[in-house]
């Protein structure tokens, strides 16, 4: 499985699909995160292997 | 970047970030290198990057923190501090740290709650006491120039408002320079053409520290709830937010929002603090300070 973490929330999705797919299943917009593998940034079209963990950086601030 | 069809390696994008950014202080008249910028950081991501990449640059820049005493659970305002500082020592910048309530009594919130401004959110004083302060500290110290690291969405979500609400006074004052006039410091957005996600991944490449913690009183705040809703626009059309915007200021330029006649506000000096303000006796961050 691969493991997303976004603040304390972390999601698990099926391996073999994009960065894209996934943040689409667990309803998060591509625009409002980037997101970091083993310390590096990946894009949208990587396509996520078994047991790969993403950490989420959500973007948006306001105020 | 698909909004550019656009897309860079991390050397490549740690170069053209600023490479950008020069080229729209140069296109909106921003600054030259013989002026002395001021930077408003907070240390969050965009004005921490916003530093880094003017002084990457060459540019002559300073940088300026304000404690709003803001702390909660998550030390918002002590931990903000310590990354900006962090920053300047590293790379041998000065910062003027400017604490709202060793100046004036009474940290942010409790402003805000001495006023009564604000229903229960202390941001309207906040806004208030951030312009007042940032002038006043570039003007003591003989800065050209004032820069604040809002980036497009920030720009969009404030046009996005005021365009709802057809705020036509707002709109014509909403421009990636507002030019200085008596007592009043040039303000300047350098990074108004990059999307939120554009300046979160600079900083992340080029290893900056920032505070990822959001400021609690902007959770549930209407700027974000505007943000959210044109990222699902820019999913759907990428390059939605940037042509808003852009079209924005073209319109302007051709005349769109100009009055029939001039109406300028015509500013006086306020007694207390002697910044300029239209309103007759004390600005409003003096009638906000003597409440408490």
């Amino acid at each position: 499985m691969v493991k997303l973490i976004l603040r304390n929330q972390e999601y698990e999705i099926r391996p073999g699909v994009t960065l894209l797919a996934a943040l689409k299943k667990i309803g998060l917009l591509p625009e409002a995160v980037l997101a970091v593998r083993a310390g590096e940034m990946i894009l949208e079209d990587e396509i996520l292997q078994d047991g790969d963990v993403v950490k989420l950086v959500a973007v948006i601030s306001g105020g | 970047m698909r909004h550019h069809k656009l897309a860079l390696c991390k050397e490549h994008y740690l170069e053209w970030i600023p490479a950008q950014t020069a080229r729209f202080i140069k296109k909106y008249w921003m600054f030259g290198p013989d002026e002395r910028v001021l930077v408003a950081v907070s240390g969050g991501k965009d004005s921490l990057s916003l530093w880094d990449i003017l002084w990457r640059l060459g540019y002559q820049v300073d940088g300026l923190y304000l404690g709003l005493g803001i702390d909660g659970e998550a030390g918002y305002s002590t931990e903000s501090h310590r990354l900006t500082e962090k920053f300047a020592i590293e790379r041998g910048l000065k910062l003027h740290v400017v604490d709202i309530q060793q100046e004036y009594g009474a940290s942010i919130p409790m402003l805000a709650e001495k006023s009564r401004r604000g229903q229960g959110r202390p941001c309207s004083v906040c806004g208030v006491a951030k312009r007042h302060e940032m002038n006043r500290i570039a003007r003591d110290f003989g800065y050209d120039v004032l820069a604040t690291g809002h980036n497009l969405d920030d720009e969009v979500a404030v046009l996005f408002a005021n365009s709802l609400a057809w705020s036509v006074d707002l709109l014509r004052r909403q421009e990636p320079v507002l030019h200085e006039s008596d007592g009043l410091a040039r303000k300047v957005k350098p990074l108004c053409r990059f999307y939120e996600k554009e300046m979160a991944a600079y900083a992340l490449l080029r290893g900056i520290e920032y505070i990822y913690e959001e400021c609690p009183f902007a959770i549930g705040s209407t700027s974000i709830y505007y943000k959210e809703m044109l990222n699902r626009l820019e999913s759907d059309r990428p390059g939605a937010k940037l042509a808003y915007y852009v079209k924005f200021l073209e319109s302007k330029k051709n005349g769109m929002f100009s009055p029939p006649t001039s109406q300028e506000f015509i500013l006086t000096p306020c007694p207390q603090c002697g910044q300029p303000t239209s309103a007759d006796g004390l600005c409003s961050f003096c009638k906000i300070v003597r409440k408490t």
